[in-house]
């Protein structure tokens, strides 16, 4: 089947079987190898992307379902140069480690800042339920989850 | 100190961002599964859904059929070019079957490889595994050990007659010790079967190039010379042709140290295909067929005097061998043995092993792997004992504990610990909590019907392990030694080659520290590269947190032999004595005189330049250096853990963690904070939530994260970790190691904190994990509940 489908504000369009997932047609048709699989049954969120805006894990979607859609990766976040603030709050509180969980993390915790800029501890844990770390125990994670939240209201504050 | 010196450029101790994370963050990190070849194909495997079976037939004619499908194999086609796998390690009296890469007409546990499929894409290879039929004639199956010693149980193995697979005693005598104990307890404590559950599975892409022979394979692992020579040998390949390449690995903690079947099957499928060849594994696949964790059952008897004053410590173990132990197998109770006696003096201590085969996947290391057994059944029975002569359970370890002056210490079971200060991370993790307040709450909300427990754990390990005696088949590990490279480029950049393969331990960012501090360089101007066979002339990998104190000293003394060139070649071109030179901040000078000074990248500029070399020099700054250390060093600390206890659901519930660990002197201790927080989430996983569960048929329940819990954000509380340093004298960095510290410190302090709140229950004992079910069954019994 042939889809049309806006990646990290590209328009790409493609030909996939329709039983192909959103994630292999990311990885394996366009080379974004920033999205991970980290268990196939939509638990550990490695797959995290957006998909209009929405936080969705991209193994439990398919490609054909992303038809005429907007889909941003963990690829498409930084600016051309430098980091987004979510992943430099990620490097400097020590956030990550092996960071094969990483990309799906800072999804999510680009998703949880997005709708609620500044969350509290318990909500950041909640928001990160379906992402599994097996590395950090979290805890820098939260750490600096709350540090980009605090970066980014500083700097909306701003004139 | 122990000879370091501090650079002005201050690397050693500092908080550095790592360098490793840029690529990590914006997903330009390389996993296996990143790496696509022309040509590639995917193999995928069948899998046994038996514990245990004759397999009667397979059909494979259907599969072979599916278009896109190039092969299909079963243990008859790959007879003759595939080799056994090469069993374990050869212990005294151990019985090793036969380890076949595809089951040789009868499968032993549910996920042993049946039959494998390489077709062109990875979906047409799970659709011809569908499309294999195995045909099984099912067996009675035994997966408990218990269950497997009894006479009439089924046999793992027919041809060895029993399911025991060794029997070891380690230590000296207890037996009078313990007859004239005033204080005797028992207890049977299980250490249960854990899943590492890397959050990146096993993978692996295998090239071979027909015109010359040459092998290229990318695996996800944490040792890729000793895969390597394992490959070489076992494919009989010549090791030149052969490089294995670490890329970015997604976690390992000991599962990933092993060379498994679908691995020499991949790599020997390549050379016969004559195409690359990609096997990625699933989560599923992982649950099942990459090696599990603990999976120890521990008879604990500790005997006393009555002021708590330990006598003898026995335990009788038994070792989950599964039903083909891997190469490091049966070394986990001889692991459990050596340290049973942890960070106390005690004078007799026994431990009776026995190793069991049953009709599981093998256990092999995990985090912690042997120690953190020993700590857990140690800190469990210290409480245990201060529970029955109504002591404070600090006050027993006190009294206990070796002393600074004791060292070094020779346990009876023959490990000799060199140094430490136990009674110091005790000390600070008490007041962090402030014991005094915290028990006066417990006594009040106890009166208000609620269950406040505090637990603690006094631990140490032995990390880094020293050259052994070579044992056959456990030869693949070539020493306890480590080496580096370090070379200057004519620019005045700094490389660093280590035989270490980091897999998210910030290797990159740590040894970067050491030579960039013994350089008196900024950190930016060293890079560190790990994990290829073309690249490194050889190393041992990473594992048994052994990186930094080992790898981080060969790095040190390799940096130390570049910085004494690099002043004898500054004397030599500033005309004076090189003990008049100081080399600091990036320029060689003469102190007093600023103008005679040469900056360190124009002395490496010259290093390069023969005719301005002094006699008998060799051009360019660059040195190997091996370091071998000659004891395991011990990493230890005092964990406490506060839980409240709902005793009508039975959940507990952690209201602090308190972490106060020693790991001598920490490089960077924001990298050493973060090893602690995902060990001790690790720890705190197997305590609370994590375990392998088998049906009465040998069905393992647990096979998908929907099954197997690891712990979430939200199940972790917030971990309060302090460092504390005393430095080992076992290597230049006087480091210890780090990685494992939390997997050994979680479990034993979060049961001790859950016991100790149901103590008004008369509640002794629970084994892990202690999900709510559990706990609450235990208070249903004593009535708290009904």
């Amino acid at each position: 089947m042939q889809i049309s489908v806006r990646v990290n504000g590209k328009q790409t369009s493609a030909e996939v079987e329709p039983r192909t997932l959103l994630v292999h047609f990311l990885r394996e048709q366009l080379r974004l190898t920033g999205v991970h699989i980290g268990c196939d049954t939509s638990q550990c969120g490695a797959c995290s992307v957006l998909l209009d805006g929405k936080l969705v894990k991209s193994c439990t979607i398919l490609a054909v379902q992303a038809d005429e859609r907007e889909v941003l990766t963990i690829e498409g976040l930084a600016p051309r140069e430098g980091l987004h603030p979510v992943q430099e709050a990620f490097q400097e509180c020590h956030a990550l480690q092996c960071g094969f969980c990483t990309p799906g993390m800072v999804m999510a915790a680009h998703a949880l800042l997005s709708r609620r800029p500044n969350p509290s501890e318990p909500e950041i844990r909640e928001a990160l339920r379906g992402n599994r770390c097996r590395c950090t125990g979290y805890q820098n994670i939260v750490t600096a989850i709350s540090a980009a939240a605090e970066k980014q209201s500083k700097r909306e504050a701003q004139p | 100190m122990t000879g370091t010196k501090r650079g002005s450029t201050g690397q050693i101790g500092a908080r550095r961002k790592r360098v490793e994370d840029p690529r990590l963050l914006t997903g330009q990190g390389t996993f296996v599964d990143d790496i696509q070849l022309p040509g590639m194909l995917h193999l995928d495997f069948v899998r046994s859904t038996h514990a245990q079976a004759r397999i009667a037939a397979i059909d494979t004619s259907e599969a072979a059929k599916c278009p896109g499908v190039v092969a299909v194999y079963t243990a008859e086609e790959i007879h003759g070019f595939v080799p056994l796998l090469p069993g374990p390690a050869e212990l005294p009296g151990l019985r090793a079957p036969e380890h076949h890469v595809l089951a040789n007409g009868h499968v032993r546990y549910v996920g042993e490889a049946v039959a494998a499929v390489v077709a062109e894409e990875r979906y047409t290879a799970r659709d011809a595994r569908e499309a294999i039929r195995v045909d099984y004639e099912p067996l009675p199956a035994v997966t408990d050990m218990e269950r497997a010693l009894e006479a009439d149980a089924p046999l793992v193995h027919e041809e060895f007659g029993s399911n025991l697979a060794f029997e070891l005693p380690l230590g000296n005598e207890t037996a009078a010790a313990l007859e004239e104990a005033d204080v005797v307890i028992q207890q049977r404590m299980l250490n249960q079967r854990v899943i590492p559950n890397t959050m990146e599975t096993r993978g692996i892409v295998a090239d071979y190039r027909r015109s010359d022979g040459q092998i290229t394979v990318w695996l996800s692992t944490q040792a890729p010379h000793l895969i390597r020579s394992l490959l070489a040998e076992l494919l009989d390949l010549p090791e030149h042709r052969l490089r294995v390449i670490a890329p970015d690995v997604g976690g390992g903690f000991g599962a990933k140290a092993n060379l498994y079947g679908e691995e020499m099957l991949a790599v020997a499928l390549a050379k016969q295909l004559g195409r690359p060849v990609k096997w990625i594994e699933e989560r599923q696949e992982h649950m099942l067929a990459t090696s599990h964790g603990r999976a120890q059952l521990a008879h604990v008897t500790l005997g006393a005097a009555r002021d708590g004053t330990i006598r003898a410590l026995e335990l009788r173990i038994l070792a989950d061998m599964g039903a083909y132990p891997h190469i490091m197998t049966p070394l986990a109770p001889l692991q459990t043995a050596a340290v049973m006696t942890g960070c106390y003096r005690i004078p007799c201590a026994r431990a009776e092993i026995q190793g069991v085969f049953t009709n599981t996947t093998a256990p092999d290391p995990y985090r912690g792997f042997g120690r953190a057994e020993a700590a857990y059944y140690l800190e469990r029975a210290i409480d245990l004992l201060a529970r029955r002569l109504d002591l404070d359970p600090i006050e027993v370890r006190r009294r206990n504990f070796i002393q600074p002056e004791e060292f070094p210490y020779s346990s009876p079971t023959g490990y000799v610990l060199e140094s430490g200060d136990y009674e110091v991370c005790l000390r600070r993790a008490l007041e962090k909590v402030d014991i005094g307040a915290l028990r006066q709450q417990q006594g009040r909300l106890r009166s208000e019907g609620r269950y406040i427990g505090i637990g603690f754990a006094s631990y140490v390990y032995r990390a880094g392990f020293p050259s052994l005696p070579k044992l056959p088949r456990t030869g693949f590990l070539k020493g306890g030694w480590e080496s580096a490279w370090l070379r200057v480029d004519p620019m005045g950049k700094v490389t660093v080659l280590t035989g270490t393969s980091p897999h998210g331990q910030g290797l990159e960012t740590s040894l970067a520290q050491i030579a960039a501090d013994e350089l008196d360089i900024d950190l930016e101007d060293v890079v560190v590269r790990h994990g290829d066979t073309a690249s490194i002339p050889h190393g041992n990998g990473t594992m048994g947190s052994r990186s930094l104190a080992v790898g981080g000293s060969a790095v040190l003394l390799a940096a130390r032999e570049v910085r004494h060139k690099a002043l004898r070649l500054a004397a030599h071109h500033l005309g004076v004595e090189v003990d008049a030179v100081r080399l600091e901040a990036g320029r060689a000078f003469l102190p007093g005189h600023p103008e005679r000074a040469i900056s360190f990248a124009d002395l490496a500029d010259l290093s390069y330049s023969f005719l301005d070399l002094p006699d008998g020099m060799t051009p360019r700054l660059e040195a190997s250096a091996t370091f071998e250390p000659h004891n395991w060093n011990a990493p230890f600390g005092t964990h406490v853990c506060v839980v409240e206890v709902d005793v009508q659901t039975g959940e507990p519930k952690l209201l602090r963690y308190v972490a106060v660990d020693d790991c001598g002197r920490a490089v960077n201790p924001l990298i050493v904070e973060g090893q602690i927080h995902g060990g001790v989430a690790q720890g705190l996983g197997q305590a609370l939530m994590e375990t392998v569960v088998y049906d009465s048929e040998g069905q393992p329940l647990t096979v998908s994260f929907l099954e197997y819990a690891t712990p979430t954000a939200s199940d972790m509380p917030t971990l309060e970790v302090e460092l504390t340093e005393t430095p080992s004298p076992l290597n230049p960095l006087g480091a210890r190691g780090v990685g494992e510290s939390g997997t050994t410190g979680a479990p034993p302090a979060l049961v001790n904190a859950v016991v100790d709140a149901l103590a008004p229950f008369g509640v002794e004992h629970l084994d892990m994990p202690l999900l709510p079910e559990r706990v609450w069954r235990v208070l249903h019994e004593a009535g708290a509940v009904r």
